[in-house]
């Protein structure tokens, strides 16, 4: 193929090629997860200071000093984007997915090297301008991930909406850039790259979960840049896209004719899809471990690929549910309810088909299958209460309550990370050369499973209650007094939670350079990393071009010598599939 | 470990489960006429998505202990799927999600479809950064015209909305910071904001609307008990978002009567 010739670069020499500007999409890949890994300890320390202010309201805070209204809204914007865009949407495709996906289908490196740079540096860029608007006047902005209208489009609404509001739409939108490229690679990539025998229907659901994940990417992202274009444009050049004739403080804004609606339905048409960007990368690790893990086949393979190419098409026409309350037309949320609840058909097949993989398996509990049976448990738990809040009728005590941070905290949030840790323990040994211990690895998976439903399980119950979203003090409303005892368990337990994340930390690290040596294929995988060098070379196979004789996951097949046979292996092995 | 998974995932099933069937944390009483209908249609999915959770959540740690690696044990089952079952769940959930959600549609649109009634109490209700204002048409029924240029929150009152006193209509109109409503009649309630999306919550009357700046949202309800309902902003409007709250009191008709009564008197 044409595009493999540009790829056969050689090896780079020097410390800048080869780990900062570097074009090998592993070196991309660990840059990505690094740039990750930093990021959701920020987000983790922010929600933590949340829920420290939230039930010690005049406590003096490291790095924060006292916690001002604005300060609590500054601490809720910062952490929802950080997570959303530097840690959910960054680790499981830039991380992973660049570091596995060339190797997975066989190719050398991805297509376009160049461009797979410059994402991951625009990427660190935008991650350094929006952690740049902590330190500015007036602080981080304090209108929410969400970044609803007039509030985020008028400088005056409150503190953070000056320059820091700049610094935050500027960091998304340099993101937004940054994933199209890095969408426009994987696409190509797993199209044009696979090695001889890889059909489509042979890849990896990991491969099928990034190929996906992109082109979700591709559509949504380039969405989001525009309007944060406009709200920037509104901001500062005194254009009304989302801002109508109306007052701030009883001064006129000087806007008029802009819809604040507008930009719910550009910023949700991205925002919905980025819900699947950020869980489809865990489905697919999840499906890899569990089969690896469960030493059998993956249950309906043809249902997971269709059940996810079906996510994330319904993912693009359900964007509405999140404006049920908003004021748009009624009649609209009919489409919007239904299209939501279809969506829970494939992640449903999903949900039966790891299940039947389960199924008279031979379980091995290493800490990537702990965290990929946690990561269904998760699934399930916030997939679940899904189907209250897409019902228009439901909404109506449900929406900005409590209810929707928990709902979608279990499974975008937890059941996503609870992906990358297992995809971090799964793929540790390929990266690293080396052994994460496991008995830290348990401890780490029970502290973090019991500890995340402590915290996000009661806000069901909170929102139920009616305890709104957003809220940095609930002593004002009468009828949340009652609630505060509950909020109080909710902290002590993100307090051990949060501790044993420098479990995690502290494995990972030790890991890295005191860890046993990892041979080449220590989980007895049947996938392509697993057939080369631990760590990989530059050319990701020595030289070598593999040919692809098998499905992915051919466990315990009958009559072949061991109980696993490798997408490589000769065809006369087993029965080709 | 096979066990200990067991246990663990059980055991946050139970518990997680045991709080919702307790209801030590609920829904507040419900105090509207569509209360009971939404109740119902939240028991239903509640218990069909509660019977889904357990089973699910029971069967993952039955399977892992189970299925656990034996070294007796053969190798494991070497099967790929089976398409009956995969028909079978797909047609299973498919109807069961379309069919609570078609359950659900009468709710709302009961709520959303249809305008007030004619003879309903109209308040509009009108929200800026950090506090609510209600609107009561007075003896003519018309609300008067108000202006953006003439608003001025400091002041209060009809100068916060930006009253214009140039029109007779706006004259008799009466601005209160207590909402105060009979009971047993339907309220039209005309929403709108100032400066930013705000959102008028009242848990107990099952009612919650964004009030968006350049819209004039026409909602309704119905209260059917009296009492004193707090007022939640749902909608992250600012800094004082926390604290955007507001009392609805709900009356006998004769009492509402006598109270606005003593407002508009209180223009003279």
């Amino acid at each position: 193929m044409v595009a493999q010739e540009s790829h056969q670069h050689s090896a780079p020499q020097g410390f800048i090629r080869k780990w900062v500007f570097s074009l090998d999409h592993k070196v991309i890949g660990l840059q990505y997860y690094f740039l990750a890994l930093t990021a959701v300890f920020v987000g983790m320390f922010l929600s933590l200071l949340m829920r420290i202010h939230l039930i010690w309201p005049t406590a003096v805070l490291p790095l924060v000093g006292e916690i001002k209204p604005e300060t609590y809204l500054a601490l809720v914007t910062m952490h929802g984007t950080i997570m959303v865009f530097f840690v959910l949407t960054t680790a499981p495709q830039g991380g992973f997915g660049n570091y596995f996906l060339p190797i997975q289908i066989g190719a050398p490196d991805m297509a376009f090297p160049v461009l797979n740079m410059l994402s991951f540096w625009t990427t660190f860029v935008a991650y350094v301008v929006m952690l740049s608007a902590f330190f500015v006047v007036g602080g981080a902005p304090l209108h929410g991930w969400t970044g609803y209208a007039p509030l985020s489009a008028l400088q005056s609404a409150g503190p953070g909406e000056g320059l820091g509001a700049d610094l935050w739409i500027t960091s998304i939108a340099l993101f937004c850039i940054a994933s199209l490229m890095g969408a426009l690679n994987f696409i190509t990539t797993t199209l044009d790259m696979r090695a001889k025998g890889m059909s489509m229907m042979r890849m990896p659901l990991t491969c099928w979960s990034w190929f996906i994940t992109a082109i979700l990417g591709l559509l949504a992202f380039g969405v989001l840049l525009s309007a944060g274009i406009l709200l920037l444009m509104d901001r500062n050049i005194g254009t009304s896209f989302f801002l109508p004739l109306g007052t701030i403080n009883g001064q006129l804004t000087g806007h008029k004719g802009g819809s604040p609606l507008l930009w719910q339905h550009l910023f949700w048409f991205f925002g919905h899809p980025e819900v699947y960007i950020a869980i489809l990368p865990g489905m697919g690790v999840a499906s890899q471990v569990l089969s690896t893990f469960s030493r059998k086949p993956i249950f309906g393979y043809k249902a997971m690929v269709y059940a996810m190419l079906a996510i994330g098409l319904l993912g693009f026409m359900v964007w509405g549910h999140h404006m049920f309350m908003s004021g748009m037309s009624p009649y609209t949320a009919f489409a919007f309810s239904i299209m939501t609840m279809a969506i829970g058909v494939p992640s449903a097949i999903k949900t039966f088909n790891w299940l039947g993989t389960l199924h008279k398996a031979r379980i091995r509990f290493q800490s990537p299958m702990l965290f990929a049976i946690g990561f269904v448990s998760l699934f399930v738990s916030g997939g679940l209460s899904g189907p209250f809040l897409a019902q228009p009728a439901l909404d109506i005590p449900l929406h900005d309550t409590a209810f929707v941070p928990g709902h979608f905290h279990l499974i975008m949030g937890v059941a996503a990370i609870f992906g990358i840790f297992a995809a971090t323990y799964y793929w540790f040994p390929k990266m690293f050369g080396r052994m994460m211990n496991e008995k830290l690895a348990r401890i780490h998976f029970f502290l973090t499973l019991i500890g995340t439903y402590s915290v996000f399980m009661p806000m069901h119950y909170l929102g139920l209650a009616g305890q709104p979203r957003r809220y940095s003090q609930l002593t004002e409303l009468a009828y949340l007094h009652p609630l505060i005892g509950l909020n109080r368990f909710m902290t002590y337990a993100a307090i051990i939670t949060v501790a044993a994340q420098l479990i995690f930390l502290f494995n990972l690290f030790w890991s890295m350079f005191q860890g046993p040596k990892a041979s080449d294929n220590p989980w007895e995988a049947t996938t392509l990393e697993w057939t080369t060098a631990t760590p990989p070379p530059h050319d990701n196979f020595g030289g070598r071009t593999p040919v692809v004789n098998h499905g992915p996951y051919e466990y315990s097949v009958p009559g072949a010598p061991r109980d696993y046979v490798m997408q490589s292996d000769p065809a006369t092995v087993a029965a080709a599939h | 470990m096979g066990l200990v998974l067991l246990c663990v995932i059980w055991l946050i099933t139970f518990a997680s489960t045991y709080f919702f069937i307790a209801k030590t944390w609920w829904f507040p009483h419900g105090a509207s006429a569509s209360a009971a209908a939404l109740d119902h249609q939240f028991a239903v999915t509640f218990i069909l998505m509660g019977v889904i959770f357990v089973a699910a959540q029971l069967a993952l740690g039955y399977f892992v202990f189970r299925y656990r690696e034996q070294p007796s044990a053969a190798r494991a089952d070497y099967s790929h799927g089976n398409l009956t079952l995969e028909i079978i769940w797909t047609t299973l959930t498919a109807i069961l999600f379309i069919g609570l959600n078609l359950m659900g549609s009468p709710i709302w649109a009961a709520e959303r479809f249809r305008p007030a009634v004619d003879d309903a109490t109209r308040v509009e209700v009108t929200a800026m950064q950090f506090a609510w204002y209600f609107r009561y048409p007075g003896p003519d029924g018309k609300f008067g015209i108000a202006k953006p240029e003439l608003e001025d929150p400091s002041a209060g009152g009809e100068a916060a909305l930006g009253l214009d006193p140039a029109d007779p209509a706006s004259k008799d109109d009466v601005v209160t910071g207590i909402m105060e409503v009979p009971v047993g009649r339907e309220v039209e309630v005309i929403l709108r904001a100032h400066d930013v999306i705000h959102s008028f919550f009242v848990p107990a009357m099952r009612f919650k609307q964004d009030a968006v700046p350049g819209l004039a949202i026409h909602m309704h309800f119905t209260p059917t008990e009296t009492g004193d309902f707090e007022i939640a902003c749902a909608e992250l409007c600012g800094l004082g978002h926390y604290k955007m709250h507001g009392m609805l009191k709900v009356v006998s008709q004769d009492e509402f009567e006598k109270w606005l009564a003593a407002r508009e008197a209180e223009k003279q």
